[in-house]
């Protein structure tokens, strides 16, 4: 800082000093009180509840998010999911001030809900809250009972709702209270006995990979599975740039989302993210229910394609076959530059398993493996993935742990690279490793969430950007000038 | 399953009253759990014989969160089988009472606590109707059913007045309704006749009129319900009265409340308040002479 600077320092520090905290905090006697930390939770890898609500909400036709609380809340969860997928995310909100806080947020949502509906002619909202309505008690029921006896809204207009407290759960919570009574209010009362849709139901989970989707479709359309999304984001948040814009892009429809009920089957790929929304499923749609974890790499792959099969009675396409095959050759011309390779890993449940599965089968070792809101069951069944394997043994997983213990681990227990989203890049640089931004939100590269990490193509997008990037590394730090032209 | 919630002004007895009823409902062979919604957690010390129960919410302070809870730490087992839970909150003058509420009982509806065995659920609710939090026990699918217990005392009905604006909030959206005043006496002036003229006045009934007897501080001390305590004792038949008397009553009502001014012609009537002197209004006593 110059000496004429307006605003100073209350005490120098002499840089000796800022040098020597700065080799401390990568210390093993660091790490240690680091991890004895209790009061202060710092780059927590988790977003909250309505911004996974949100992200269900737009994955139906003609739907507006409708935020109950403040609007600074409600500008957090659009602009994390426009930053992460480059896209408008229309929402709106009732916007709650302080006499809100006081009498309660009926008004508000009511004079917004008529405002909302006159103005962006919605065919559905879905309603979620911010912290500020659930700490005072609004009991939505009631107020969206009142809204339709004052018209706020035509009387059969679908106001699906979701209590989505911020300071409980994430966003995979929020994400599967609002898909599930986004579910109840579709299909209420439309269950017909013995009607059969012959369709699939499928669930992806909180996924904010729109090529994952795509994915997903390509691959029924092969087995000629006729099916639904639920709930569809792929052109919500990839739809063509044309001129023209429109509030909402894409989208499961109404229909065909109330019509899910007598389907043939529905299968969730997002247990932790779905858990709440399947049990319920189970004891109220048609069909056959099934669970699978999200199909990350060869294995996980093959049980959805013979699931699919079982379900369908139909053969898995020779065209799958043949795509499984291209999966596993790119696994083999590539595998000498991850084998052996350690990896640190955070995110959703969810994708730590699909992480975990992948890098085991093609030989890696996932090592350091952290997630910031996990129960003992996702430690329980992580651990059952990692006894699977030998390159498993010596990785260890991290409850209810952020990014700065993340830090400490990566500088006194090194790995070679990291995967995880945006948040994790500062760490990554300190411990000078590649970070694979394969998860959300990614605010920092982009045209990411168009490339697939599920299904056999999903195994080759994460083998060719993992393995180049080791290639490329070594190219960029090798000390031989002249080094091999073929690597 | 009738889910019951019990209200009234702070002090007048809501607890000792709703413990020795569920205990009155037990005895009848009825399966009952109660559910404590007061950060003071002192709904449930006569029927499980202990200081104080561990809350749902001291649990969570411990445990920094609500997720790694388990049921069977937070729900005890009591006289009669009676199942007791405490919400419990934060200490006084900080926090947010309301939203312990709100956790404690999402908690216990993710959980299971509400099995279908239940013949009734008491939720024994702090003092008004302050917040959002302390009306959870009262929106939709929880209680349908509210008792007030107030006394002859004036205070005490214009909290039972306060309380039924509250209900009638509530019952215009939702199905819950007003089952009646429970008088827990004082022994003041015409407290009977008092509280059965408030009562109709509110569109209710006043479903039973416990008398004042120190069988119950005894039990108290023994941290016993009458009930349970001297089975044999008057006391005791006047709470299982009032416990069968809530298992037959179909009287459930949208309250009428009363504006202030009505309040206060019903307890002039009734000699508690004397007509108004606008002239002794601000005065004090020492001008007055």
């Amino acid at each position: 800082m110059s000496a004429d600077a307006a605003v100073k320092y209350v005490t120098e520090i002499p840089e000796d000093e800022v040098k020597r905290v700065a080799e401390w905090i990568n210390t093993e006697e660091y790490k240690e009180k680091n991890f004895a930390r209790q009061a202060l939770v710092i780059n927590p890898p988790h977003a909250c509840q309505p911004l996974g609500a949100e992200l269900a909400a737009h994955g139906f036709e003609g739907t507006l998010p409708f935020v109950h609380g403040s609007q600074g809340c409600a500008s957090y969860y659009r602009s994390t999911l426009n930053r992460h997928f480059r896209e408008p995310a229309p929402a709106v909100s009732d916007s709650m001030t302080e006499d809100g806080a006081v009498f309660g947020g009926q008004n508000n949502l009511h004079e917004a809900l008529e405002n909302a509906y006159t103005m962006y002619k919605p065919k559905m909202m879905a309603i979620f809250t911010s912290c500020m309505p659930e700490i005072i008690g609004d009991d939505l029921t009631a107020f969206i009972k009142n809204a339709k006896n004052k018209e706020c809204v035509p009387a059969d207009f679908p106001l699906p709702f979701a209590n989505t407290p911020s300071f409980n759960g994430s966003h995979i919570h929020g994400y599967d209270a609002m898909l599930l009574s986004i579910l109840q209010t579709l299909t209420e009362g439309k269950q017909v006995e013995g009607r059969c849709t012959g369709k699939l139901n499928l669930i992806p989970g909180f996924d904010a990979n729109t090529g994952n989707y795509r994915e997903y479709k390509r691959i029924l359309k092969e087995f000629g599975i006729p099916y639904t999304l639920l709930a569809d984001i792929s052109e919500t948040f990839d739809s063509p740039l044309d001129g023209t814009y429109r509030t909402y892009p894409g989208g499961t429809s109404l229909d065909e989302a109330a019509d899910s009920v007598n389907g043939k089957a529905t299968l969730t790929l997002g247990p932790y993210a779905t858990a709440k929304t399947f049990t319920w499923i189970k004891d109220n749609f048609s069909g056959k229910h099934v669970s699978l974890p999200i199909p990350f790499g060869v294995v996980k792959t093959d049980a959805l394609l013979l699931k699919l099969s079982e379900l369908f009675g139909k053969p898995v396409p020779e065209s799958l076959k043949a795509e499984r095959g291209r999966a596993v050759d790119a696994i083999t011309d590539a595998h000498q530059y991850i084998h052996g390779k350690k990896f640190a890993l955070y995110g959703d449940p969810d994708y730590l398993m699909g992480y975990v599965s992948f890098l085991l089968e093609v030989g890696a070792r996932p090592y350091h493996i952290l997630c910031s809101k996990g129960t003992k069951k996702v430690e329980k069944e992580l651990q059952a993935l990692l006894d699977s394997s030998q390159d498993g043994k010596d990785g260890k997983i991290y409850i209810n742990k952020d990014l700065w213990h993340m830090r400490s681990l990566l500088m006194t227990d090194p790995v070679d690279a990291m995967i995880g989203d945006t948040h994790g890049k500062f760490a990554a640089r300190d411990a000078n490793i590649p970070l694979f931004r394969f998860g959300f939100p990614n605010f920092d590269r982009v045209n990411l969430h168009r490339y697939p990490l599920v299904g056999y193509q999903g195994v080759i997008n994460m083998m060719t950007t993992i393995c180049n990037k080791f290639i490329e590394v070594r190219d960029e730090t090798c000390e031989e000038r002249y080094f091999e032209m073929m690597r | 399953m009738r889910q019951i919630a019990i209200y009234g002004k702070g002090g007048i007895g809501k607890s000792t009253t709703t413990q020795n009823t569920v205990a009155g409902l037990a005895s009848m062979g009825k399966k009952v759990m109660i559910v404590g919604c007061d950060p003071k957690a002192d709904s449930t010390r006569l029927i499980l014989h202990a200081k104080a129960q561990s809350t749902v919410m001291d649990l969570v302070r411990e445990l920094g969160t609500v997720e790694d809870l388990e049921l069977e730490d937070v729900l005890k087992v009591g006289y009669g089988d009676v199942k007791c839970v405490e919400s419990g909150g934060p200490e006084p003058g900080v926090g947010c009472a309301g939203r312990g509420v709100i956790t404690a009982i999402n908690f216990l509806e993710e959980n299971g606590a509400y099995t279908p065995d239940l013949d009734f659920v008491f939720y024994d609710v702090l003092g008004d109707v302050v917040c959002g939090g302390f009306a959870m026990p009262i929106r939709e699918g929880k209680a349908e059913e509210i008792y007030i217990v107030c006394s002859g005392e004036m205070m005490a009905m214009y909290a039972a007045n306060n309380i039924a604006k509250g209900i009638l909030k509530y019952a215009s959206s939702g199905k819950v309704r007003l089952g009646g005043l429970i008088c827990n006496a004082r022994k003041t002036d015409k407290e009977y006749e008092l509280i059965d003229a408030l009562a109709k006045k509110l569109g209710t009934q006043m479903i039973h009129f416990v008398p004042r007897d120190n069988q119950v501080q005894r039990a108290e001390l023994r941290r016993m319900t009458v009930i349970e305590y001297s089975p044999e004792h008057p006391q005791a038949e006047e709470y299982r009265t009032l416990a069968r008397k809530i298992a037959d009553n179909k009287m459930l009502v949208v309250p009428t409340p009363l504006e202030m001014e009505e309040l206060e012609d019903l307890l002039m009537e009734f000699g508690i308040m004397e007509a108004e002197d606008e002239t002794i209004v601000g005065v004090a006593e020492a001008a007055a002479r």
